[in-house]
C-alpha cells in the first residue's frame, strides 16, 4: 500500500533521509520509531508532499507521491488521512465544522457533509461535543476530532504523526485502541511515527527503526521479536540494568515464544543451575510470549556449557552489558 | 480677545456646529476604515503569500509590494493630504470637506492596515495550514477557510487599532480644509482662542475613540473561539 524506494532528504547539505526503502501492506499498522532527529518527520512529510524529496520516490496505492505537484497532488492528498501531534484543528471552527472541512474542500453539499460529519463524530464517540469549538475539548477530545477529521475523505491510508506524544497515559491508551479498531472496522493502512515503543507494543503489526535517516530494522513485530538481539526487539522488551559483581556471571536471555521454565531445565541439565534472577520482562506482544531475563549463575566454570545448552535449546544468548 | 461673548451651549460654534462636526467625523472614520479594510486586506494577504517561506513565495513581489507599502507609511500624514489634493478633486470633485479628506485617510490607512493583516496571518499556526493542505485545498482555499477565518481575532483588533489612528489623522485634516471635529476646533478653539469649542471638542474625540475601541473589543472577543 505503501511503497518507499530510496527515498532521499538533503536540506543545504545535510541528509535527513539516506535511501530509505520501505513497504507497508494493506491494512497493517506500522510504527517508524526513533529518537527526535532520525528523519521520522521528515518521512512522512515527504510521503504526503509537504516536504520535497531530493530523490527516491514514495508511492501510495501505487501513485508516485513524489512526482505529483498542484492539482494531482491535491486530488491523491484526498485519499490520505493525516492526524497529527497537536491535533491542529481550526479554532474558528466547531468540532462538527472542523470533521465537515475535508469535505467542504471537496466540494460536498452542505447538508450531506453535515450528516457525514456526525456519522464520523460518532465514530469516535463525541456526539455531544458537536457544537464545542476546540478550545473547549480536551487534548484527547481533539485528537478524536482530528482522527474523525482524517478520516472524513475516506481515505485508504491514515498516517499518524506522533498521534499521543501529547497525551496522559490514559489517553494515549483511548486513541490508540480507536486507532486499532478503526482498522479493524475500516480496514484502513495505518502509518504511525512515534519515539514511544508502547505505541508499538500495544497496536503495531510492523515496525521500522530509523537512525540518523537511514532504516537499521524493519518487519513485522513478530519477526523482530523472533530475533531477540536486534536494536528494535531490545527496545521492544526493556530490560533494567544490574550492577557488576566480578564473582558471578550475568547472562541476557531472550525469549520468543519459548516457556521460561525451559531456560530453568535447560540450566539443570547442562549442571549450571541457575542462582538467580536479576531482573527481567515477559509479556505478550502480537499474541506470543516474549521476554527477556538477566541471569546469574555463580560457578565461574559453567559459563561455556550454560551458554551452548541455552543456545541448543533455541534461546538467545549473549553476555550481559 | 472677547470675554462677553457667548461661552458653552450658548456659544453658535458648539450650539449650532459641534454635532454637524461630529457627524463628519465619524462619516470620515467610518469611510476611511471600510476602505482601508476593503484594501487593506487583500493587499495584506498579497504580502503574506508572497513573503519568505510562505505558501507563494515570491522575493521579486514581496520586495516591491513592501516598499511600496512603507513608502506610504512613512510620508507623514499632512504632507500625503497635500500630494493627494488633486486626487481627492479627481474622485471627489473637490479639494474640500470631509468627501476629500476620505479618499487621503484611505490613501494612508490602506498600507497601515495591510501591515497589521500581514502580521496576523503569521500568527496562525502553520500545522494548521499543513492539515487543511492534507486535506487537498489550494492556496485560495487556505485563504478563505483557515487564515482569514483563523486570524480574525486579530484582523478584527487591527482595524480597531486602524479607525483609532484615523480619528486623530481625520483631526489633523481639519488644518488644511478637511471638515470635521478638528476643523472646527483649529478654526474656532485655535484661531479665536474659544477654550470651550476647543475643550468640547477634545470631549466628544476622546468619546469617539473610546466608542471605537469598545466596540473594537467586543467584536474581537465575539470572534474569538480560542479560550
Amino acid at each position: 500500500m505503501i511503497e518507499l524506494t530510496e527515498l532521499r532528504k538533503e536540506f543545504a547539505g545535510v541528509t535527513a533521509l539516506d535511501g530509505i526503502t520501505l513497504s507497508v501492506a494493506e491494512g497493517e499498522i506500522h510504527g517508524i520509531v526513533g529518537r527526535s532527529g532520525a528523519g521520522k518527520s521528515t518521512l512522512i512529510r515527504c510521503l504526503t508532499g509537504l516536504e520535497r524529496s531530493t530523490s527516491g520516490s514514495a508511492s501510495i496505492d501505487g501513485v508516485d507521491i513524489t512526482a505529483l505537484s498542484g492539482a494531482r497532488l491535491r486530488e491523491s492528498r484526498r485519499s490520505i488521512g493525516m492526524v497529527f501531534q497537536h491535533a491542529n484543528l481550526l479554532d474558528s471552527r466547531t468540532a462538527l465544522e472542523n470533521v465537515e472541512h475535508p469535505l467542504q474542500v471537496a466540494g460536498m453539499k452542505r447538508a450531506e457533509r453535515r450528516s457525514r460529519a456526525l456519522e464520523l463524530l460518532d465514530l469516535v464517540g463525541l456526539t455531544d461535543r458537536a457544537d464545542n469549538h476546540p478550545a473547549q475539548l480536551s487534548g484527547g477530545q481533539q485528537q478524536r476530532v482530528g482522527i474523525a477529521r482524517a478520516l472524513a475523505s475516506e481515505p485508504k491510508i491514515l498516517l499518524c504523526d506522533e498521534p499521543t506524544s501529547a497525551l496522559d497515559t490514559q489517553t494515549t491508551g483511548q486513541i490508540l485502541g480507536l486507532i486499532a479498531s478503526l482498522r479493524d472496522r475500516l480496514g484502513i493502512t495505518v502509518l504511525i511515527i512515534t519515539h514511544e515503543m508502547s505505541v508499538v507494543r500495544e497496536i503495531c503489526d510492523a515496525a521500522t527503526l530509523l537512525e540518523n535517516g537511514a532504516v537499521t530494522q524493519t518487519g513485522s513485530l513478530s519477526a523482530i521479536l523472533a530475533d531477540p538481539g536486534s536494536p528494535l526487539a531490545k527496545d521492544l522488551v526493556p530490560l533494567p540494568h544490574v550492577p557488576h559483581d566480578p564473582d558471578r556471571f550475568t547472562l541476557e536471555v531472550a525469549l520468543a515464544g519459548t516457556p521460561l521454565t525451559t531456560v530453568f531445565d535447560l540450566a539443570a541439565r547442562a549442571g549450571a543451575p541457575i542462582a538467580s534472577v536479576e531482573s527481567g520482562t515477559l509479556e505478550t506482544i502480537g499474541g506470543s510470549q516474549v521476554g527477556r531475563l538477566r541471569i546469574t549463575c555463580t560457578d565461574l566454570r559453567t559459563r561455556d556449557d550454560l551458554e551452548t545448552a541455552l543456545r541448543s535449546g533455541g534461546i538467545h544468548v549473549e553476555a550481559a552489558a | 480677545m472677547t470675554t462677553d461673548r457667548p461661552t458653552w451651549f450658548e456659544n453658535p460654534a458648539i450650539r449650532i456646529e459641534l454635532w454637524p462636526a461630529l457627524g463628519e467625523t465619524l462619516l470620515m472614520t467610518v469611510f476611511a476604515t471600510a476602505f482601508a479594510i476593503i484594501a487593506g486586506l487583500p493587499l495584506g494577504v498579497w504580502l503574506y503569500m508572497t513573503a519568505k517561506d510562505s505558501l507563494t513565495e515570491n522575493a521579486v513581489v514581496y520586495r516591491v509590494v513592501s516598499a511600496v507599502v512603507d513608502i506610504g507609511r512613512s510620508i507623514p500624514f499632512i504632507i500625503l493630504m497635500i500630494a493627494l489634493i488633486p486626487f481627492a478633486r479627481f474622485v471627489t470633485g473637490s479639494a474640500l470637506g470631509w468627501q476629500a479628506t476620505v479618499v487621503s485617510l484611505t490613501v494612508s490607512a490602506i498600507p497601515f492596515y495591510a501591515r497589521l493583516v500581514e502580521a496576523s496571518l503569521r500568527e496562525v499556526a502553520t500545522g494548521k495550514i499543513e492539515a487543511v493542505q492534507m486535506m487537498g485545498a489550494g492556496n485560495w482555499q487556505l485563504v478563505r477557510q483557515v487564515l482569514v477565518p483563523e486570524a480574525l481575532p486579530g484582523l478584527v483588533s487591527g482595524a480597531t487599532v486602524t479607525a483609532v489612528a484615523l480619528v486623530s489623522y481625520t483631526a489633523m485634516a481639519g488644518a488644511v480644509g478637511g471638515g470635521g471635529l478638528g476643523a472646527l476646533a483649529i478654526s474656532y478653539g485655535y484661531q479665536r482662542y474659544q477654550t470651550d469649542t476647543m475643550l468640547a471638542c477634545i470631549v466628544l474625540l476622546v468619546a469617539c475613540v473610546a466608542l471605537l475601541q469598545l466596540l473594537g473589543d467586543l467584536l474581537a472577543r465575539t470572534v474569538d473561539h480560542r479560550a
